[in-house]
């Protein structure tokens, strides 16, 4: 197709509408980011505090989690039904949910009764009740999760592996809790949980839509102003162990997973860039890695295979999955080793211009709605970035040349050392 | 000659909420090969999205091929005269855009989302594939491990998605929506490229496809980039009106218990046969996907929530689905996953009484104008995504509707009555239902 071909050729790189970010503070102190658009009648919030379940107490496994659960399930004067029919009429939704590093709150509201959604949210933040009713039927949720994941490979295989990596540190266990330890949750442990991870000193918002500076300066206080203002400390930082080798646990079905790591790279190493490169030509971005041809296209092992950096907030991997036929499993990490070693002696300036062409074309494309917006900008804070980092971005990443990704893939990709966690009937 | 027809989208009167502030113009045409384009035009980003809609699924397979829809699917990413095998998604990735296709009983679709002045460049491919496919024996061989690989992944790993085949199975004594979309994994096991072949010369033409490109475009530029790269190819002869097996009436319930070793957490599952949204003819699914939310649709205040999770703490989990976009009637489906030590038996017997306390108390006023509200925001929230849109416009247009039916969708939908949800709820008939019970296999 010769057309495709010129047409390759003469690409340049697209101009995209800026992302213009304002940065607000409230009356009270509180900082936000925004990004402003009165095309449609609704706002984007998103609030993000830093800790998450890595913030639970000793002998307290899963009390962030329940009670991250629960801040839907009544608040002020209203209690679980009275909350949901309160936002169900105004049309808001807000989702509540915790991870390793953080408790997010994502919410979209109307225009036209923000404050009355505002007010809600205010209060499921400031003023949840933990009543027993709601405490029981939603600790009984938890309960069915945690016995579900004992039948879940890719469950076993995640906490094995976090296990092995991370050890004692709260990265090493799963956030949920035990059926023991989220059997004996009080009340007291919930609201210690809530005032030790959603404080003021570790939040940050950002907000798209149809909003100004000054009423969201407003929201900020009137969400947040109740809130303590110091909460419980952050964890330290933990070092990843790679015991290399492979760890295996029997479980019935036809397929077996795969999940492997390594050392990774802090989203501050002068080297990240290059590092994504390599990561993207490893096992990133869907149908174009070497993984995925060689896994996939060439020898149909696999439906797909994908790795990633993973960048916590207080430790880094590199790591990736995949699921096969039970009697693939040996030939397949094989292939994953060799190609794991193959990438280590460099990639070809056809692979790295290809990947820039992808990751400079594609991080525009991330900015579409006003819920990813809001989402995006958040993360953004939490790296420390500047708000002019999305115009300066692809740069960074065009500057990145063949003898960078070369250097990094050498130092970064430790083949010998690979660790594999085997969930299934298949055999290593 | 291509006929020209711009439509608005309809803005409805809107009683609690003002009018969206914005609007996408919906523009649609027909080439003179039969390719059908619709363009939603949103300019806020310089973005696009390139979808084109076969109207083959699963539901149209030759009997004793099933999977061979989405089989396809994946083998038409292997490559054609010009493009080499997996080349597509490589050139798509290269230009930062993302690609995919998947496979339904009624449709199989193929997109690309990129910058807005790529359009041309995947038009042609996607163009090109329409009829240049190239197929060796080996790719099509290797394809096909893919494929049980993510029938394991899937299906053959997951009682529930097992439960759930078994069900439609069950549902359906006669019409092909009873075979699963991946299919049945010893039919998959014989595919070949012959069978390949003959299902793309037979299925894969303009006029067997609807073409959605929604972004930063103008319906002229579209229109123009549509005639030069879809407008050379042929239409096919070989295209019929889908017809498909009719189902006969369902005289007894239907029952099925599923025990495996790998169930954590036992379930009800119990499905009606139902109608679908029919092209002019919403207000029965519109009642349904009313019903459903009445039902199940939210975690706290729905009947099925306020009866089994709150007054009787029975349940820790409840829902009830229904989807009115499909070519041929479908299912009404509701969920009950029992609170620790209450057994199945008596999960479903407290989720047949609530239903019939419900048809005797008739609906809540309240909970109804709280749903009618969010249905009237959603259209103020769906407004911000226009992958959305385009996926509600080819969805509906590859199952049998028009544009007119997804214009007019959200006003039948703000039309229906308590009195039009009670109508609907008493389809709820349990001579036309399946019910699935999950749970785990105790060693012998």
């Amino acid at each position: 197709m010769i057309r495709v071909l010129v047409f390759l050729a003469l690409m340049v790189s697209p101009a995209f509408a800026e992302i213009k970010i304002q940065e607000v503070t409230s009356k009270g102190g509180i900082k936000a980011w925004l990004v402003e658009n009165h095309d449609i009648a609704f706002t984007a919030l998103d609030i993000r505090f830093q800790g998450g379940s890595s913030l639970d107490a000793p002998g307290k496994r899963g009390a962030v989690n329940l009670m991250t659960a629960l801040l839907e399930e009544g608040s002020g004067a209203l209690d679980a039904q009275g909350f949901a029919a309160a936002r169900d009429g105004l049309a808001a939704d807000f989702r509540f949910s915790s991870d390793v590093d953080g408790v997010d709150v994502s919410a979209r509201f109307l225009t036209e009764n923000r404050d009355q959604a505002l007010a809600l949210l205010t209060g499921a933040l400031t003023a949840p009740r933990f009543d027993a009713p709601a405490v029981e039927r939603v600790r009984g949720q938890v309960l069915q999760i945690i016995a579900s994941d004992t039948k879940d490979p890719e469950a076993i295989a995640g906490d094995l592996l976090n296990t092995a990596a991370f050890g004692d540190h709260p990265y090493g266990s799963n956030p949920n809790g035990t059926v023991e330890s989220v059997t004996a949750l009080t009340r007291d442990d919930l609201l210690a949980a809530w005032k030790g991870t959603m404080a003021r000193d570790r939040v940050y918002v950002a907000a798209a839509g149809d909003i100004t500076p000054a009423e969201l300066g407003a929201a900020l206080d009137q969400l947040l102003g109740g809130l303590p203002a110091k909460g419980a400390p952050l964890p330290a930082d933990v070092a990843l162990q790679v015991p290399g080798g492979v760890q295996t646990q029997a479980f019935p079905g036809p397929q077996t997973t795969i999940l492997f790591w390594q050392k990774g790279l802090r989203f501050q190493d002068p080297d990240y860039f290059a590092a994504t490169i390599v990561n993207e030509i490893l096992g990133g971005g869907g149908f174009s890695s070497r993984l995925m041809d060689e896994v996939r296209e060439k020898r149909g092992l696999t439906y797909g295979i994908g790795t990633g950096l993973a960048i916590y907030d207080h430790a880094e991997s590199l790591q990736g999955s995949v699921a096969v036929a039970n009697d693939k499993v040996a030939e397949t990490i094989a292939v994953i080793r060799e190609v794991w070693a193959g990438l280590a002696k460099g990639v070809s300036q056809q692979e790295l211009d290809d990947t820039k062409t992808y990751m400079t074309g594609s991080y525009p494309l991330k900015f579409d709605g006003n819920g990813r917006i809001a989402g995006i900008l958040v993360g953004m804070q939490m790296l420390g970035l500047p708000v002019d980092y999305p115009a300066t971005r692809n740069a960074k990443v065009e500057a990145v040349t063949l003898e960078d990704v070369n250097r990094v893939a050498a130092r970064l990709l430790t083949p010998e050392a690979l660790s594999f966690v085997v969930v299934g009937d298949g055999k290593p | 000659m291509r006929k020209f027809l711009t439509v608005a989208l309809t803005l409805l009167a809107l009683p609690a909420f003002m009018l969206p502030a914005f609007a996408r113009p919906v523009t649609t045409y027909k080439l003179d090969n039969g390719l059908e384009v619709v363009v939603i035009e949103d300019h806020r980003a310089p973005v696009v999205v390139h979808m084109v809609w076969y109207r083959i699924g699963s539901a149209d397979e030759p009997r004793g091929h099933s999977g061979i829809a989405h089989f396809f699917e994946h083998l038409m990413f292997q490559g054609t005269k010009s493009v080499a095998p997996g080349a597509l998604s490589k050139i798509v990735a290269a230009q930062g855009g993302s690609d995919n296709a998947f496979t339904t009983q009624d449709y199989t679709a193929y997109f690309q989302r990129v910058a807005a002045d790529r359009l041309d460049l995947v038009m042609g491919l996607e163009a090109d594939r329409m009829v240049n496919l190239n197929l060796t024996v080996k790719d099509v061989e290797t394809e096909r491990e893919v494929i049980l690989d993510e029938r394991n992944q899937r299906t053959d790993s997951d009682p529930g998605s097992l439960l759930q085949e078994q069900m439609g199975a069950a549902q359906y004594l006669n019409h092909p929506y009873g075979t699963p979309v991946i299919g049945w994994r010893s039919e998959i096991a014989g595919l070949t490229r012959e069978d390949a072949l003959a299902f793309y010369r037979a299925n894969y033409a303009p006029n067997n496809a609807i073409l959605v490109v929604a972004g930063d475009v103008t319906p002229a530029d579209v229109l123009a980039l549509a005639q030069k790269n879809y407008g050379p190819i042929k239409p096919s002869d070989a295209i019929t009106p889908r017809i498909r097996a009719a189902e006969p009436p369902q005289l007894a319930p239907r029952r099925l218990v599923m025990e495996d070793a790998r169930v954590a957490q036992p379930y009800v599952v119990r499905t009606y046969l139902v109608p679908e949204r029919n092209p002019g003819d919403q207000k029965q699914a519109a009642a349904l996907t009313i019903l459903a939310e009445l039902l199940g649709g939210n975690p706290s205040t729905s009947v099925l929530a306020r009866a089994l999770m709150f007054d009787k703490p029975v349940a820790t989990y409840v829902s009830a689905n229904y989807d009115g976009v499909s070519l041929d009637p479908t299912t009404f489906g509701l969920v009950v996953v029992p609170a620790a030590g209450v057994g199945l038996e008596d999960a479903e017997k407290a989720m047949d009484a609530t239903l019939a306390e419900f048809l005797k108390k008739g609906v809540d006023q309240a909970e109804f104008d709280r749903i009618q509200a969010q249905l009237r925001a959603k259209q103020v929230y769906d407004e911000d995504n226009t992958q959305g849109a385009a996926h509600r416009y080819g969805m509906a247009l590859a199952s049998g509707l028009t544009v007119q039916d997804v214009q007019d969708w959200p006003g039948v939908l703000t039309s229906v009555t308590p009195a039009d949800v009670m109508a609907a709820a008493a389809l709820l008939d349990a001579r036309h239902s399946v019910t699935g019970w999950l749970q785990e296999e105790k060693a012998q």
